[in-house]
């Protein structure tokens, strides 16, 4: 492996400085891409700055705004945290996927988003949540819409010297739930062919639908919400036809690739169908029957 | 860096960007760790990092300094094996036993945050761990019998 100098500082502020230093900087958590990449040349690093000793970084609290998602946190504490399993369903189903229980217990969320592959299984569900992406850098702290944040494959708007800091997700109404499924060959440990989170909220006693959020995985250069497929559920009453054609619409947008993973073809339909199952997960857990 | 190795603290002057796994095995002999792939996919390299199982080959040493590190040589006591070390002998666990000691620390690592897990939970709970031999239906013999033996020592 390349040689590279290591830090790691314990406060937000220190952390910001030692990015400004001279040379290639790379902030990393897990390091659960970051390492494997600087091992095969992918990424070159002079300086790379651990994550994991920041308080900040750590956090994982309601706050008034939402649920604070500390950059550097987890996907293991996230999966179990019983907060998350309540609300934000679909973010304990994802973050429950990423690799296997070792490097969930090592990879951050804020990784998993940072590293931007469109693959990305947590990243789906975050857009369905709308989270807010707070940015750390030099010239102080900003918050983009974490839908602003994907530039292309393993491209962010992240500039030189910034961190994320943190992921806020709004608390969701009553009467909503989400749900991420992937599809991947094998039971474990692959990375998904197709991927789709869902979030809805549901008007219980006329079962319209209020608001409905669908996001995709690795089936264009960066995570995207299907907004047809939102604008086919929302103000409609919810019914299994219009899950199917939610499902459709769903596929529009879908801009997928063929490769050895699967063809494009496939990862169309895979959209068609992830779509359609994670709706009925989320009026599952929303305790409404069709 | 301070590295705490089994309960044992050590004060090593390593480059820093080197992996946990080169650390233990070259620097303190404890090779009972092993290198399979050396990119996260088998858990051969398992480790508990502050109890939790994570993968030495894709942590560089200076992320686990001032942390508890286990590594299998740290499970017994007084000579005695663990629990889980001593229901894979008694099961014959393993063929060639390579993927053994990051096996039996994932285990470690899945029964203390589930004590009675189910069959699921016992493959879900492992599955960052590859056995080429294809002793799997052993192995997971053996984790219900350390489970079953620990709910035993409690009650
Ligand atoms: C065996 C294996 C299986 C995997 N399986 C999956 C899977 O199923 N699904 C999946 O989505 N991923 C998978 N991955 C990829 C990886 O584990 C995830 O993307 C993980 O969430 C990354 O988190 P991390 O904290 O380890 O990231 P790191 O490696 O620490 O960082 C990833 C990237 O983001 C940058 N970065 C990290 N944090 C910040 C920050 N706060 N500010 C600025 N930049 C930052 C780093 O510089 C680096 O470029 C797998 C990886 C391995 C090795
Ligand atoms: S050697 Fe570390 S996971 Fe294979
Ligand atoms: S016993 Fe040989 S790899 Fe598992």
């Amino acid at each position: 492996m390349p040689s590279f100098d290591y830090a790691a500082p314990t406060s937000l502020a220190e952390a910001v400085k030692l990015m400004g230093s001279s040379g290639t900087v790379r902030a990393f958590a897990g390091g659960t891409d970051l390492i494997d990449q600087l091992k095969t040349n992918r990424r070159n690093a002079d300086l790379v700055i651990d994550l994991k000793r920041i308080p900040e970084l750590q956090k994982l609290e309601m706050g008034s705004d939402g649920l604070h998602i500390g950059a550097a946190r987890s996907c293991s504490d996230v999966h179990h945290d019983a907060t998350v399993n309540r609300l934000y369903g679909g973010l304990a189903d994802a973050t429950g996927l990423v690799g296997s229980v070792q490097i969930q217990n090592r990879a951050a969320v804020g990784g998993n988003v940072c590293n931007a592959a469109p693959s990305g299984d947590t990243t789906p569900n975050l857009l369905t949540h709308e989270a807010v992406a707070v940015i750390t850098g030099p010239s102080g702290t900003r918050k983009i819409e974490l839908a602003d944040f994907f530039v292309g494959p393993g491209q962010t708007v992240l500039q030189s010297g910034e961190i994320l800091q943190e992921l806020i997700l709004p608390k969701p109404p009553e009467s909503s739930a989400s749900a991420y499924l992937r599809f991947i060959p094998r039971n474990e440990m692959d990375i998904a062919v197709a991927g789709v989170s869902s979030f809805i909220h549901v008007d219980p006693a006329t079962k319209t639908v209020r608001k409905a959020r669908i996001a995709l995985a690795s089936v264009a250069p960066t995570p995207v919400r299907a907004r047809g497929a939102e604008s086919v559920l929302e103000g409609k009453v919810i019914t299994e036809a219009l899950i199917a054609s939610a499902g459709d619409a769903a596929v529009e947008s879908a801009t997928p690739i063929t490769d050895v993973r699967g063809s494009a073809e496939y990862r169309r339909e895979l959209v068609r169908v992830l779509t359609r199952r994670t709706l009925s997960i989320c009026l599952e857990r929303i305790g409404i029957s069709l | 860096m301070d590295l705490t190795v089994n309960g044992e603290r050590h004060n090593l002057q390593v480059d820093r960007e080197r992996s946990l796994l080169s650390v233990l095995r070259n620097e303190l002999e404890l090779t009972g760790t092993k290198y399979g792939c050396g990119e996260g996919n088998c858990g051969a390299c398992t480790v508990l990092i502050d109890g939790e199982p994570s993968q030495s080959c894709i942590t560089s040493a200076s992320a686990a300094a001032g942390r508890e590190v286990t590594t299998i040589e740290g499970l017994e006591r007084d000579g005695e094996l663990h629990p889980v070390q001593q229901a894979f002998a008694e099961h014959s666990a393993f063929q060639c036993g390579y993927c053994t000691p990051g096996f039996i620390i994932s285990t470690v690592g899945l029964l203390s945050r589930k004590p009675d897990p189910t069959d699921a939970e016992i493959r879900s709970g492992l599955n960052g761990n590859i056995c080429r031999c294809g002793a799997y239906t052993r192995i997971i013999r053996a984790v219900k019998s350390a489970a079953a033996g620990a709910e035993g020592n409690a009650k």
